[in-house]
């Protein structure tokens, strides 16, 4: 068993660490800051902690405004409820005057599993990553997250951070160093890339690790930053492998897949093949169900390699 | 009709209020105890404490603070036939607050929606028992929920349709109180006086709780029957666990005319369960094997 430890726990302590630096760290929630772990904050600063009820809406303007007046303000609920909820009040209030406010959400994706379809959050990166201005950030492990807060802290502008619910497995040593807008290559290959975000990511390795097995050499990236996208690593794997494989755990439109698309669409066309939810809404079930039912393994990671591999162009042209 | 309805024994009563805007539900007359209702509301929560458990996740405290009312009104308020869920005549019955789902399920259950065996696959793969309600899922939920604060715009698009139509059928929405934080809550407040929708009944679980905490203390909601009057609202306060003055409120709630009705419930969140009541931990977990079983001795 991989070792695993909860990126959620990792926000809520690196909060704690940015307050205790920065007296102009601010941190919202929506009646959930014992899921988000924004409670540490609050429990530690309270006078800089605002609970604003169920009222997601609210709290976002309350963000831009206290963006406005030089605050950092972090505002942290579900992922389903921002930006969902709330996508006007980020497009008007935070990216159109583009305003630094920070927002985590936890909660992402279908790992969050038997509250079923009202909680599944499938469509928050297209909706984030379609607002001009701000960055966005998958994390794919606890020591990524809290690299990713302490980035997001200290670099001026709008962001979207996106937090699963179950602890992860580890990926990075904990002095790793997260880089906004620059792919980690996790395993060299030359035979295919696999481009994978968040939990998708450890199964990217596994299916390498498969792969391996079967003699293909399989490249793994971790793009944790969805946007801005790191274009030149995607057309570096496009020319040097030959084919391209994403993951992610997200509708197949609008996120990682998509804009990983235009990328080697507009660089370097190659063949790709996308692993994510397929045009549905999950049901009820454990989280292990659910990536099992909706394709979202690394078996089903190693499938869309052997796939993609079949239209790749034979080598040495 | 095939419409199922426990009798129960409640005085009838007429609007007998002095103040015309806001009143007491509750009579000088001892409260009544409809036995029937009463055990049903005891197997409801067995029900609830049993598929929570059973699962290992849900959110039991909300759904043991809404149980009297849902039982209320399945069992001796709504206009509804569980054979025909789809009759168009149907009163409607609107759980905004979602996450109450399991309460919802086992009085359908009761009710006879679907077998009462159908429970314990709650939130497991294929389940026709979703975590928070699916209107395309479950025989008798008429809406998808869980995301908070949205039931009471959509009660009040049935209830102009209703109008439209010229359908006699009511139409019946439960809130959570943390719910009325939201926004959309009070957008649907304004609109559903302005539209006159007295074929709308609205009901606040007050109990106090919402996830963080105290609602007094994450955000204070009162004076909220003052609030829902100021929007134009009929309000009625009840004890949400006393079943005959529950029926007492529906029925003058259904008197009103001209404006929407609003039944604030005071409720206990966890209710019936000791360990669980006013107990926020609650909220979203499940009981452990040692709390189920001293649950349901409790509710035995
Ligand atoms: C829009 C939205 N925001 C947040 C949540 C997460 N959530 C689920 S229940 C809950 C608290 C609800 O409190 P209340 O309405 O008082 O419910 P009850 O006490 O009846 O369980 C929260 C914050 C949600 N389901 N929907
Ligand atoms: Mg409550």
């Amino acid at each position: 068993m991989a070792q695993t430890a909860s990126i959620r726990e990792a926000y809520g302590r690196t909060l704690v660490e940015l307050g205790k630096r920065d007296p102009n760290i601010v941190v919202l929630d929506a009646d959930l800051s014992k899921s988000t772990m924004t409670r540490y904050f609050a429990e530690q600063f309270p006078d800089r902690f605002f609970d604003c009820g169920l009222g997601e809406q609210n709290m976002v303007g309350i963000a831009a405004g206290l963006a406005a007046s030089g605050k950092i303000p972090f505002a942290s609920t579900f992922a389903v409820f921002v930006p969902g909820r709330t996508f006007d009040q980020l497009r008007m209030s935070v990216a159109q005057p583009g305003l630094n406010v920070k927002i985590v959400c936890t909660h992402g994706g279908i790992s969050v599993g038997e509250d079923g379809a009202s909680h599944h959050s499938i469509e928050d990166l297209g909706l984030a990553c379609s607002l001009p201005g701000f960055s966005v950030v998958v994390p794919a492990d606890a020591a990524e997250t809290a690299q990713a807060v302490m980035v997001a802290a200290s670099t001026p502008g709008p962001f979207y951070i996106r937090l699963c619910r179950p602890a992860s497995d580890v990926v990075h040593p904990a002095e790793c160093r997260f880089q906004l807008g620059v792919a980690e290559l996790l395993r060299q290959g030359d035979d295919v890339t696999i481009i994978a975000t968040g939990l998708m990511v450890p199964a990217a390795l596994e299916a390498a690790a498969a792969l391996a097995g079967e003699g293909v050499a399989g490249r793994v990236l971790n793009m944790s930053t969805l946007k801005p996208l790191d274009r030149e690593a995607v057309a570096g794997a496009a020319a040097e492998t030959g084919a391209i494989v994403t993951a992610e755990e997200h509708l197949l439109h609008g996120g990682l897949g998509s804009l990983v698309a235009q990328a080697v669409a507009e660089t370097h066309p190659v063949p790709m093949a996308m692993v994510a939810i397929k045009d549905t809404y999950a049901k009820s079930a454990s989280a292990g169900e659910l990536f099992r039912h909706y394709g979202l393994t690394s078996t089903d990671i190693a499938q869309a390699v052997r796939s993609v591999l079949q239209r790749k162009a034979p080598r040495g042209r | 009709m095939a419409v199922r309805r426990l009798t129960v024994d409640v005085p009838d009563r007429g609007e007998t209020s002095a103040t015309p805007s806001s009143e007491e539900a509750a009579s000088t007359e001892p409260p009544v105890h409809p036995a029937a209702l009463i055990e049903k509301a005891r197997a409801v929560r067995r029900h609830v404490i049993r598929m929570i458990g059973h699962v290992g996740s849900g959110h039991p405290g909300g759904s043991l603070s809404a149980t009297d009312i849902l039982v209320a009104l399945y069992f001796a308020v709504l206009q509804h036939n569980p054979r025909d869920p789809h009759w168009p005549d149907r009163d409607r019955f609107i759980l905004s607050k979602g996450h109450a789902a399991p309460a919802l399920y086992a009085v359908l259950a009761e009710a006879g929606y679907f077998p009462v065996d159908e429970l314990s696959t709650l939130r497991q793969w294929g389940s026709r028992l979703q975590g928070h309600t699916d209107v395309n899922r479950t025989p008798g939920v008429e809406m998808s929920a869980g995301s908070l604060g949205q039931g009471l715009s959509f009660s009040i698009g049935m209830a102009l349709a209703a109008r439209l139509d010229r359908s006699g059928y009511h139409i019946y929405t439960l809130l959570g109180d943390g719910e009325c934080d939201e926004g959309q809550v009070w957008e649907a407040a304004m609109a559903a006086s302005h539209f006159h929708l007295d074929n709308l009944t609205a009901i606040v679980d007050r109990n106090q709780l919402q996830l963080d905490g105290w609602t007094s203390r994450i955000m204070d909601l009162e004076p909220l029957a003052d609030k829902w009057r100021a929007f134009g609202w009929h309000v009625l306060e009840v004890d949400g666990h006393n079943l005959a003055r529950l029926l007492d409120a529906f029925r003058q709630a259904k008197g009103v005319s001209g404006r929407p009705a609003v039944i604030i419930a005071r409720t206990i969140k966890g209710k019936g369960v000791s360990f669980m009541e006013n107990n926020v931990d609650f909220h979203g977990r499940a009981p452990s094997r040692d709390e189920l079983d001293k649950a349901l001795r409790e509710l035995a």
